[in-house]
């Protein structure tokens, strides 16, 4: 690790002191390492010529040329949003570079390609991309059906700083139609599915971050699920920041056509570092008549440390639109990390009969901030949304979930279940809870409900009379209050996340 | 195998001031015997149980707690949780969303990891389970469901029970554990209870009614006013108790 030397030390404060508080944060946060490996950067700083970089970088068609550009000029034009509960210093958007890769990454053709460092920074992070392939390589190795179970297959794209240097199953995922692979290359290979349905969900000029993403996005997946077809694993993208001074702008765009069903989940670290990172993703999914995208985040990206110095500024638009009849979209997050979480993955519920569903836990700790939330849009007939959001404030941190629920005219019996839960770890936390309705039809049946709890020092007592240490009580009493929506992850993401959860919550008492 | 020697200690309330609630309290209970400590409203029977388990918010200002030779008032409250110290809550507290055996079995796991043991596997817990179960009637159905969250009062004392068979302490504190239970109640719970007697067990139970000693038959029984043991005597002073009340009998010589 190089980052220690550039501490800067306070008054007063020895070497020795900082050195040992940076140890026990890097206890906490084990992904908090940075992989030593020569990068390639763009210049620092944003302009015409920095989206141009880019895309020559990329190789792209005029076409996204163009439409970067396009969306360059209108982002010059907008203002950052100031609505959301967060608090951070004016971010200086020349100062920072726009794209950085590891050397040579253009020329990975396969995964023999991929620098050791690289495939160590994933293993470290349990993301063994080699030995995946490796798996697959073995002829029969999946064929009986206890193998597969016990071994749970999961497509990896891995996205490096602003590349994707690996995705792994692809040629078997082919086998059923699916496409699955890096976003840079869906541009080239696949024009006429990008050029329908980039920027449908989100469009370029929908808010600020999303304007800016559209401008400078580096690398993201692209899935397509064919008509009918069930995607024979869960796909998946783990999202690795690691060059200093550059921000990470990943597109990611899914689209199950008729009768598909995928379930996507994506994972995202990135190194200690004093400064504060940009994150501006766009996600977009689309899902047509009879499909269904349900898509997981595990968000733990470094949130700084505990005086609020560094961290990520995660500013992500993540939207879903039901497209077709009777098509249904699941949001499930696991917020743990970054300094700032600005973000609320939605639903346009078009279809008739279609359904959004939003599950999500947001933890704040230390001096986190997170604004986050969701929005259901009733457009439909029958459609049908359910939103359970379980907030976690401790230390001084505030957490605040922000909702809307709308249902415009042709909406007819549209339904919506909303349960908000706070939970407030000490004294010195915030929570938040705002929830906004627009109802134009008087046959919608519109549900909520919102709970404030205070973890009591009793209730920790009782559990520690009974052996528990402090910190596993509070654990425990934190997976009760979060377990209806960690049910709704996948198996092995459950377990992560409530890993996650504990490692969050470490020294929120006592 | 406990021993309190002229214990004072007071409530320290966040809001509100500090009064001293044990003044000088002593009393010794053997290896494989059972106390009861019958005393007035208010004369600190509870605040004597969470001094010995270690609830913040209690101060001891003078005199020492051994047990088993070791001062248990250095030890954090699951340590001395670990080291076979129970106690069944005047009031057992709610954990919204965490099952019953979820709990328990997390907190068997959790003394054994302190005591350096290995956890217990599934299939063992939930034989150790269904035993406990069983022995005081509990439906099994009720132990999935989050801890004591819309339990009835007996249910929950029942439950306190529960968790007692199943995590097997050497020194064990009932408060009250009798008030809420129904008589067909109060034999079950005590004969899980009495399940519990042998040697190298302990208990101390707090009780107001000669009801439960008469299913847990006391060695001693010792009477608590003002925070200070001011009789003792055999099983006979709680019928003599129960009979012509405190005054009475505190004012005997
Ligand atoms: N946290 C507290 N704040 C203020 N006073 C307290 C607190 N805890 C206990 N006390 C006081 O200490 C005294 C002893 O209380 P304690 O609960 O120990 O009595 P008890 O003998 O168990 O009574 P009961 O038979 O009613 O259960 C009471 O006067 C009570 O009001
Ligand atoms: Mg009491």
């Amino acid at each position: 690790m190089s980052e220690g030397k550039n501490i800067l030390v306070k008054d007063g404060i020895d070497r020795g002191t900082v050195d040992a508080a940076r140890a026990l944060e890097s206890d906490k946060y084990s992904e908090g390492f940075v992989t030593d490996i020569e990068m390639e950067l763009a210049p620092k700083g944003l302009s015409e010529e920095t989206v141009r970089y880019i895309s020559a970088k990329k190789e792209e068609p005029e076409w996204m040329l163009q439409w970067r550009l396009e969306a360059f000029q209108r982002w010059k034009e907008m203002i950052e949003p100031t609505w959301a509960m967060i608090n951070y210093p004016k971010i200086d958007y020349q100062d920072a570079h726009y794209y950085a890769e590891p050397k040579g990454a253009a020329k990975y053709k396969t995964i023999d390609d991929v620098p050791k460092e690289i495939l160590e920074t994933y293993a470290k992070l349990g993301i063994p991309l080699k030995e995946q392939e490796v798996l697959l390589g073995v002829e029969g190795a999946m064929e009986t059906a206890a193998a597969a179970r016990e071994t749970p297959r999961v497509a990896v794209d891995a996205v490096f700083d602003s590349v994707s240097v690996a995705t792994t199953f692809r040629a078997e995922l082919a086998k059923s139609g699916v496409i699955f692979m890096s976003i840079s290359e869906a541009v080239r290979e696949y024009p006429d599915l990008l050029r329908q349905y980039l920027g449908s969900v989100v469009p370029v000029t929908d808010n600020f971050f999303a304007t800016l993403n559209s401008a400078v996005f580096s690398d993201g997946t692209f899935v397509y699920i064919p008509k009918g077809v069930r995607c024979p694993m869960e796909l998946s993208t783990y999202f690795r920041m690691n060059a200093k001074g550059t921000g990470q702008f990943e597109r990611t765009l899914i689209i199950a056509d008729e009768g598909a069903y995928v379930s996507y989940l994506e994972g995202c670290t990135a190194p200690m570092r004093d400064e504060n990172q940009l994150h501006a993703a766009v996600v977009e999914l689309v899902a047509l008549d009879d499909a269904e995208i349900k898509y997981s985040t595990v968000q733990n990206w470094w949130p700084g440390d505990a005086e609020g110095k560094g961290g990520i500024y995660n500013f992500v638009t993540k939207r879903g639109d039901c497209r077709g009849a009777r098509s249904r979209i699941s949001w499930t997050q696991v917020e743990t990390g970054s300094a700032i979480t600005w973000k609320y993955p939605s639903c346009i519920l078009r279809g008739d009969d279609s359904s959004g569903e939003f599950y999500s836990i947001a933890v704040t700790n230390g001096r986190q901030q997170a604004d986050t939330g969701t929005k259901m849009i009733h457009l439909g007939k029958n459609t049908r949304s359910r939103i359970i959001s379980k907030g976690i404030s401790a230390g001084k941190s505030n957490n605040t979930y922000r909702g809307l629920v709308s249902v415009h005219g042709k909406a007819a019996k549209a339904r919506n279940f909303t349960q908000c839960d706070s939970l407030l770890i000490g004294g010195d936390c915030g929570a938040h809870t705002m929830p906004y309705v627009e109802n134009r039809r008087a046959d919608a049946q519109l549900e909520h409900e919102a709970t404030t709890t205070k973890l009591s020092d009793d209730q920790l007592f009782y559990a520690r009379q009974r052996g528990l240490g402090e910190e596993e009580a509070v654990a425990l009493l934190v997976n009760g209050f979060v377990r209806d929506v960690l049910q709704k992850l996948p198996m092995e993401f459950a377990v992560e996340a409530q890993k996650l959860l504990e490692v969050s919550l470490e020294g929120s008492v006592g | 195998m406990l021993e309190l020697y002229n214990l004072h200690a007071r409530v320290v309330p966040e809001d509100g001031p500090q009064r001293e609630i044990l003044k000088g309290l002593s009393l010794s209970v053997p290896a494989g015997e059972v106390h009861a400590i019958m005393g007035p409203n208010g004369s600190g029977k509870s605040t004597l149980s969470y001094v010995l388990t270690g609830r913040d918010g209690y101060q001891v200002t003078e005199g020492s707690v051994l047990y088993e030779g070791e001062d248990l008032l250095a030890l954090a409250p699951e340590v001395r949780a670990a080291k076979g110290l129970f106690l069944s809550f005047q009031y057992p507290l709610e954990i919204a969303g965490v099952p019953v055996m979820t709990f328990v079995r997390a907190a068997m796991n959790a003394q054994r990891k302190q005591r350096g043991e290995p956890e217990v596997s599934a299939p063992d817990f939930l034989k150790l389970s269904r035993i406990a179960a069983q022995q005081l009637r509990i439906d099994p159905d009720m132990l999935k469901r989050p801890l004591n969250v819309g339990f009835s009062g007996g249910e929950k004392k029942r439950l306190e029970i529960y968790q007692m068979l199943m995590l097997q302490p050497r020194f064990m504190i009932l408060d009250e554990t009798d008030s809420g239970l129904d008589i067909d109640a109060l034999k079950v719970v005590a004969d899980g209870v009495n399940a519990l007697r042998g040697e190298g067990r302990s208990m101390l139970v707090i009780t107001h009614y000669q009801r439960l000693l008469d299913y847990i038959k006391p060695d001693r029984v010792h009477i608590l006013s003002a925070g200070r043991i001011v009789k003792s005597g055999g099983p006979e002073l709680a019928h003599e108790l129960e009979k012509s009340g405190y005054d009475t009998v505190m004012g005997a010589p």
